[in-house]
């Protein structure tokens, strides 16, 4: 007897997905960005919290810092506190060569000031060429690449960026998990119960929404510390109203099919019934609902961390560097347009995967 | 009758009405030609899917988005496929009007129905609004609304299903058109009340002299109200001719086998000794209404202290229209509904069992309900959902031999047990109907309560599951309390007859009884409007 496999509605769903295009592409750019924010950082050649003192606020560039021009300037600079003068400077493939002349004899402890300096390394006096009042100098100088710019302290911005975009999507994730266990158990239940629970688990709900979200949080920064884990908790406990609300309107609709009330007269208990009758069948709405919640608590996150209310440096977020490009916004505009490009573009692909969504999971209304 | 030779009013030649899908394109008609003459009734009949609405979508320009339609639809010579929509527009309300099977959604439940009626007169007919409120009030005594002065005022929503209908034909006949286009105007409504509109529609055709196509599933209507009749199959036309004719000789196979879908023959009598297996008294059943401010909530009482005594192997049809509490009763004497009075099921009174205490007891009472669709958990595999009950009442099943039962039950209900991975939607309306049954029947109930399980199905199709009940009554000597409209399914099925009104018994009996010599005159209206033959 060969097996005949049913088509469920989901595939169903999965293939008008599929064949959606802005909503492939939105999946394709979602999984390349996070793929990025959470491997990128390892390869910048940055720590995200490096300072490099020397290069403060320096825009973006793919040329190496520093310059030739620098370099020289650099040495010049170093020589000139010895009395010396560069003679003669040359840089190829890293090395450096530094010939050096002075009126007086040279203090050979001038190859420990180079090394002292930004940026240039293995300084040592090449013995066969020099003489007393004229040295020269071998050594490397390491170049940086900041392609993005550096903030106000002086550290990388692409590696931020890229950093502050875990701390994002992970919030997005984390907090619309929260808000979806627990909005979707509490507005089943209520739904499905009705009578006098539904309506104190309701009024519960609406307490919780009349409370103002900012004072919500300062509250719970005040008593906990400000933390990690806190955001999460925060923003999805606020959260979890709006899909509570939202099951529960399709249970009740859902509690009137006469499927459930089928599996009534089999005699199968409640829990049973939410589990395998109301849940499954409310998931279309939550779905389409959870993929226009991330980019909405991502935003949430950004607004809080706006107020300084959100992640704690040297630790970033995409709302925390949109917050330090603001203020910096007349002189240093990539620093606000880096993060908001980075923002803003996830946003536009969860919104397009959500509209994907929508259409491929209820048909219905096309 | 129409004169043959007459320039027909509607002249229909190689229509093909495609959808697109996502897999594809369906053909739902297939080059169809058909006429329609003035001052004739032609009837189309048809099963569901037979493409028989989407003709006259296509000649009305109402296809949905993703239908196109092909070939010709002339009316009076004028091509109306691929025609501009103002030109469409000129027609369609005006020259060809339409009703709609529904009466409860094909009107505006925000505007009076004065209002909509004289819409299309300031529209097309070019009235003041005054002259078209007062044409109103004259349309709505047409089509015999009581009191039409007041009920111009009135929003639909304070009209029964048969008046809202009635609203439907005054707003078509607003304009006289030539061609009225009624799409099973009266399939929704209970049977007396679609008795009455059947008889007005005839009336005011003869009046008005206008041509009329009735769509509709049910050959007995088309019999007393159509001249021609055309019967579609696959969105093809398998036969047409004047209505006798092809009531007295059908040639297309489909057809005899169309005429030959009501359900006949009667169930095997009863044995003398057989043991009382349900027994209600007073069955009572109050729903509190919202509460107006302040005040009391008001009770609607839906049952009224009703008695019934079903036996071992017995069936009892419960006759009514809709509201009379019919499904309303056989929910509560499963104590599915809270109810009052005495019901004893065996030995065991269920009135003070709690919803733990009646668990064990499920297995034995099932319930199969009237809308196949609705029944079954479209997220569930018809294996999961015929095995369901046995996940509560058989807990020591393993999975395998769930499985095992499940194909046995599809057996039972002649379903192809492989299908048992496949999802609800990929089935039929009869074959989920079958499925729903295989789900009762699983649990090997003594007791099942069908709650008009036919009457969404195609005549054909009811035959079968007919068949098939009576079938498994035989064999599991099992009871069956049958609610349902629809008298011949109920003649084909039932020892007894209760027919019910406003939640009161008006007439209990033996079946042939309460058929031939009816006492009471809601019954008889009931026999009339159902005309049995």
């Amino acid at each position: 007897m060969a097996e005949v496999k049913g088509r469920s509605l989901f595939d169903d769903a999965v293939a008008r997905l599929l064949s959606n295009r802005a909503a492939v592409a939105s999946m394709i750019f979602l999984a390349v960005m996070t793929a990025v924010c959470f491997i990128g950082p390892s390869f910048t050649g940055h720590p995200f919290d490096k300072v490099y003192p020397d290069y403060v606020k320096v825009g973006p560039s793919f040329e190496a810092r520093p310059g030739l021009g620098e370099v020289e300037e650099a040495a010049g600079r170093i020589a000139r506190r010895f009395r010396a003068k560069v003679e003669h400077f040359e840089m190829k493939a890293g090395e450096v060569e530094v010939a050096l002349s002075s009126t007086q004899t040279i203090d050979p402890r001038i190859a420990d000031y180079f090394n002292r300096a930004d940026g240039f390394q293995n300084f040592r006096i090449a013995p066969s060429e020099s003489a007393p009042k004229a040295l020269k100098l071998v050594g490397e100088v390491k170049r940086l690449h900041f392609w993005f710019g550096t903030d106000g302290n002086g550290r990388d911005l692409l590696t931020r960026v890229l950093i502050g975009g875990r701390i994002s999507i992970l919030i997005g994730i984390l907090a619309t998990g929260v808000a979806l266990l627990i909005g979707v158990s509490w507005g089943a239940t209520a739904g499905f119960l009705g009578g006098r629970v539904d309506m104190v688990m309701m009024r519960i709900v609406d307490i919780l929404y009349a409370l103002p979200f900012i004072f919500f949080v300062i509250l719970l920064v005040v008593f906990f510390g400000r933390n990690f884990v806190l955001m999460f908790v925060a923003v999805g406990a606020i959260e979890w109203l709006d899909m509570a609300r939202i099951v529960r309107g399709q249970t009740l609709v859902i509690k009137q099919q006469e499927f459930v009330q089928a599996a009534e007269a089999l005699g199968v208990g409640t829990a049973a019934l939410i589990r395998r009758h109301i849940v499954p069948n409310t998931l279309g709405p939550v779905v389409v609902y959870v993929t226009l919640l991330v980019p909405k608590v991502i935003l949430l996150e950004s607004f809080l961390s706006f107020l300084g209310l959100g992640v704690q440096e040297p630790m970033t977020s995409w709302g925390v560097l949109i917050s330090e490009g603001a203020n910096n916004n007349r002189d240093l505009a990539y620093l606000l347009i880096f993060p908001a490009l980075f923002l803003t573009s996830t946003l536009f692909a969860l919104n397009f995967l959500g509209d994907g969504l929508r259409d491929a999971l209820d048909p219905k209304d096309r | 009758m129409a004169d043959p030779k007459a320039e027909p009013l509607l002249a229909i030649s190689g229509l093909s009405v495609t959808f697109r899908i996502q897999t594809g394109t369906v053909e739902a008609v297939r080059g169809i030609d058909l006429d329609v003459r003035p001052g004739e009734t032609l009837a189309i009949v048809g099963e569901s899917g037979s493409g028989k609405s989407q003709t006259m979508m296509a000649a009305m320009g109402l296809l949905a988005s993703n239908g196109s339609a092909t070939g010709s639809i002339r009316y009076r010579g004028q091509e109306l496929i691929g025609a501009s929509p103002t030109t469409l527009n000129g027609i369609r309300g005006s020259r060809i009007t339409m009703i709609f099977q529904e009466p409860m959604t094909s009107l505006d439940p925000l505007v009076r129905v004065g209002d909509q009626i004289a819409l299309p007169l300031v529209h097309h007919g070019g009235l003041s609004k005054a002259a078209a409120r007062a044409k109103a009030v004259d349309l709505l005594k047409l089509v015999r609304i009581p009191d039409p002065e007041r009920r111009v005022t009135s929003f639909p929503h304070e009209m029964s299903g048969g008046q809202r209908q009635r609203v439907m034909i005054a707003m078509a006949l607003a304009m006289k058109p030539d061609l009225l286009i009624a799409d099973e105007p009266t399939t929704a409504l209970d049977v007396t009340i679609q008795a009455e509109i059947l008889a007005l529609m005839a009336d005011l055709k003869r009046e008005l002299g206008m041509g009329l196509v009735f769509i509709t599933h049910d050959l007995g209507l088309v019999r007393r109200i159509a001249d021609r009749v055309a019967v579609m199959k696959n969105g093809e036309i398998v036969e047409v001719g004047d209505v006798a004719e092809v009531f007295a000789r059908p040639e297309a196979e489909y057809t005899r086998m169309l005429l030959g879908a009501e359900p006949r023959g009667v169930k095997e009598p009863l044995a003398d000794d057989a043991p009382v297996l349900l027994e209600a008294k007073d069955v009572t059943v109050d729903f509190a209404l919202p509460a107006p401010f302040l005040r009391r909530r008001p009770i609607f009482t839906a049952v009224d202290r009703v008695s019934l005594t079903l036996r071992r192997g017995e069936t009892i049809g419960v006759v009514g229209e809709s509201g009379s509490g019919k499904s309303t009763l056989g929910r509560a004497l499963l104590k599915l509904l809270p109810a009052s009075g005495l019901v004893r099921f065996e030995d065991r009174a269920l009135m003070p069992l709690t919803r733990d205490e009646m668990r064990p007891l499920r297995s034995s009472m099932q319930l199969v309900f009237q809308d196949p669709f609705g029944s079954l958990s479209p997220k569930l595999t018809v294996g999961e959902i015929v095995t369901e009950g046995l996940l509560v009442h058989r807990p020591d099943l393993s999975r395998a031999d769930r499985d095992r039962a499940a194909a046995e039950a599809l057996a039972e209900v002649e379903l192809d047990p492989v299908s048992r991975n496949r999802y609800p939607h990929e089935f039929s309306g009869g074959q989920r109907q079958r499925i729903a049954i295989a789900r009762a029947m699983i649990l090997s109930p003594k007791l099942v309560v069908l709650d008009e399980p036919t009457s969404a199905l195609d005549r054909s199709v009811q035959k079968a599951i007919v068949d098939l009940l009576r079938r498994m009554q035989a064999a599991k000597s099992l009871s069956y309390l049958f609610i349902s409209h629809d008298l011949a399914v109920v003649r084909a099925m039932a020892d007894k007859v209760i027919v019910m009104k406003d939640g009161r018994v008006v007439e209990s009996g033996p079946r042939d009884a309460v058929f031939a010599a009816p006492t009471q005159d809601y019954t008889r209206r009931l026999l009339s409007a159902a005309c049995l033959d």
